[in-house]
């Protein structure tokens, strides 16, 4: 038999706190589509995407009316397009046009894996490819990309670093029209993960089946809440606080996964408890850290807490679920929450702080508006120190930094929606350029030889 | 397929017959309820058995959100696995 106040408590989690699922997201093989022409295989991967994805928006309708929680995102993560496209690298763009159509048929939010893997080394038809994604993103709307440039067990690929530098750049001139916008959609990750349901940075890995339901649960008003309810506790019983709640979130994301991948006949993947905030109030990872006793995050203490919640929202997630994965921890995005916004306008957090955080979350620097006139080679070298934190500490590390163009500091950015908005964040002044020029691979650590 | 119904608001007279009504015309069995009253603040849950209802939880749903509005509370119609889910190990 039921109880009571546990019925009430989930109804005022959504009601109250914006418990929701965040993203159902289909991920879909697109190794059967590859053809000799990027005609051919453009027919495919739309045919494709559209037909297995065909439900995807109706059911997340259904299951959100019959369990009474909001599902926020319908999205498809593919296979990175740099493999499907490697017979004709430089007609990539075709590919790509074919996936957004797809997204806007379906009526998705978003469809992630214009992507490729380098970690290691960089083929000639990989690097065609990636050339093509500035203007690909200026030209799609829905369409994510992302390029893992290094691993903890490959090393940093220095060549590929210094190209990301400079697609980075070209995509926000290419977008400054909409204050450099692409750069919103497009990650470059050390350590990316094959089933993450989270953009900008999803892609269906090579070593998936051939079609997944992925789900990311959200809830950072939860867990906020569930500390305000908590004043006076130590750190050990916060700590377990956050594992219980994380438990229940993952719980709900779980039931929710398992019957959208029965009816849209897919296996069902991972849960993703990630913490991702939006910028509404009461939807902050800040806030979390300021329900613990910081006055303002980004103050001393700031990555002591973070690394708390991290793993304890892990411990939970691990518990309630078997078959945990993506990114699974706590986002500290600064455009997309409310928390970071203030903090970033009062200047209590800066770049170098957010970087020490992302040594014990879940990612990296994540949407940080940035000088237009940031040069390549230093945005190349932010890459580089996050693949580094990511490499040694075999965590997933990635950075989305947006060079507004035309802004500099003190001005403030704003893309609108979930994607928030963010004041123009200083960067360091002194050229990191002949390092990145320097190339080559930062070899794998020692502790990666575990063979 | 069972579900559990909460109704929550300020307390008023035959809130309770509203509900049941509507439960009897739709086919819905209760099969337990619990209710209270803190302060003015009416809290019902009940668990119900849709097996005989023609209509789908989610249009029994949408039709009890429709009825809260009508009657000034707040109605929720929910697959009774995700409370199963969250909060049993």
């Amino acid at each position: 038999m039921f109880n009571s106040t546990q019925v009430m408590e989930t109804i005022d989690m959504v009601e109250k706190e914006h418990l929701d699922i965040r993203t159902i997201t289909m991920g879909i093989s697109l190794l059967p589509c590859m053809s000799g022409s990027a005609e051919a295989t453009a027919q495919k991967v739309y045919d494709t995407v559209c037909s297995k994805a065909e439900n995807i928006v109706q059911v997340a309708k259904d299951l959100s009316a019959e369990y009474g929680i909001p599902i926020v995102n319908k999205r498809v993560s593919v296979t990175p397009a740099a493999i499907i496209c490697a017979p004709f690298p430089e007609k990539s763009a075709r590919i790509g046009k074919a996936l957004d159509n797809a997204a806007k048929t379906l009526g998705i939010d978003f469809l992630g894996g214009y992507s490729a893997l380098v970690q290691k080394g960089m083929a000639d038809y990989e690097r065609t490819f990636i050339r093509t994604i500035p203007e690909v993103l200026a030209s799609t709307e829905r369409l994510c990309s992302s390029v893992n440039v290094g691993s903890s067990k490959t090393g940093i690929n220095m060549d590929a670093v210094a190209l990301m530098g400079d697609i980075v750049k070209e995509t926000a001139t290419l977008t400054a029209d909409r204050d450099g916008l692409g750069c919103a959609k497009l990650v470059v990750f050390c350590n990316a993960v094959e089933d993450n349901p989270f953009m900008a940075g999803a892609f269906h890995g090579v070593g998936e089946s051939g079609t997944v339901i992925n789900v990311g649960v959200s809830g950072p008003g939860v867990v906020q809440h569930a500390l305000e309810a908590i004043p006076g506790a130590n750190l050990s019983e916060a700590a377990e606080t956050i594992k219980r709640t994380a438990f229940k979130i993952t719980r709900a994301g779980q039931l929710i996964a398992r019957e959208a991948a029965k009816r849209l006949q897919a296996e069902f993947g991972i849960v993703d408890l990630s913490l991702a905030p939006t910028p509404v109030r009461g939807d902050s990872v800040a806030h979390i850290l300021e329900a613990l006793g910081l006055e303002t995050v980004g103050t001393h203490g700031t990555t002591a807490a973070l690394a708390m919640l991290n793993d304890a929202v892990k411990k939970g997630g691990v518990m309630a679920s078997s078959k945990v994965g993506g990114l699974s921890g706590a986002f500290i995005p600064v455009s997309e929450d409310i928390g970071m916004i203030e903090a970033a306008q009062k200047g209590a957090i800066n770049v170098d702080k957010l970087e020490a955080m992302t040594a014990v979350c879940s990612v990296g620097l994540d949407m940080i508006a940035i000088p237009g006139d940031t040069p390549a080679t230093t945005i190349a070298a932010m890459i580089a120190d996050e693949a580094a934190i990511g490499m040694i500490n075999n965590k997933t590390t990635a950075v989305r930094v947006i060079p507004v163009p035309g802004k500099n500091e003190g001005d403030e950015v704003s893309f609108g929606g979930l994607l928030g908005r963010a004041p123009i964040m200083p960067v360091h002044g002194a050229s990191s350029e002949a390092f990145i020029r320097r190339g080559g691979l930062i070899p794998a650590p020692i502790h990666s030889n575990k063979n | 397929m069972r579900a559990v119904v909460t109704v929550t608001g300020k307390d008023r007279q035959g809130i309770i017959a509203k509900v049941s009504t509507f439960l009897a015309t739709e086919n819905v069995n209760i099969q337990d309820i619990s209710q209270t009253i803190l302060g003015e603040y009416f809290a019902m849950v009940m668990l119900v058995d849709l097996s005989a209802s023609e209509k789908s939880l989610a249009a029994l749903a949408a039709e009890a959100e429709n009825l809260g509005r009508e009657i000034g509370m707040s109605i929720h119609f929910q697959n009774e696995e995700i409370f199963n889910a969250m909060h049993t190990v």
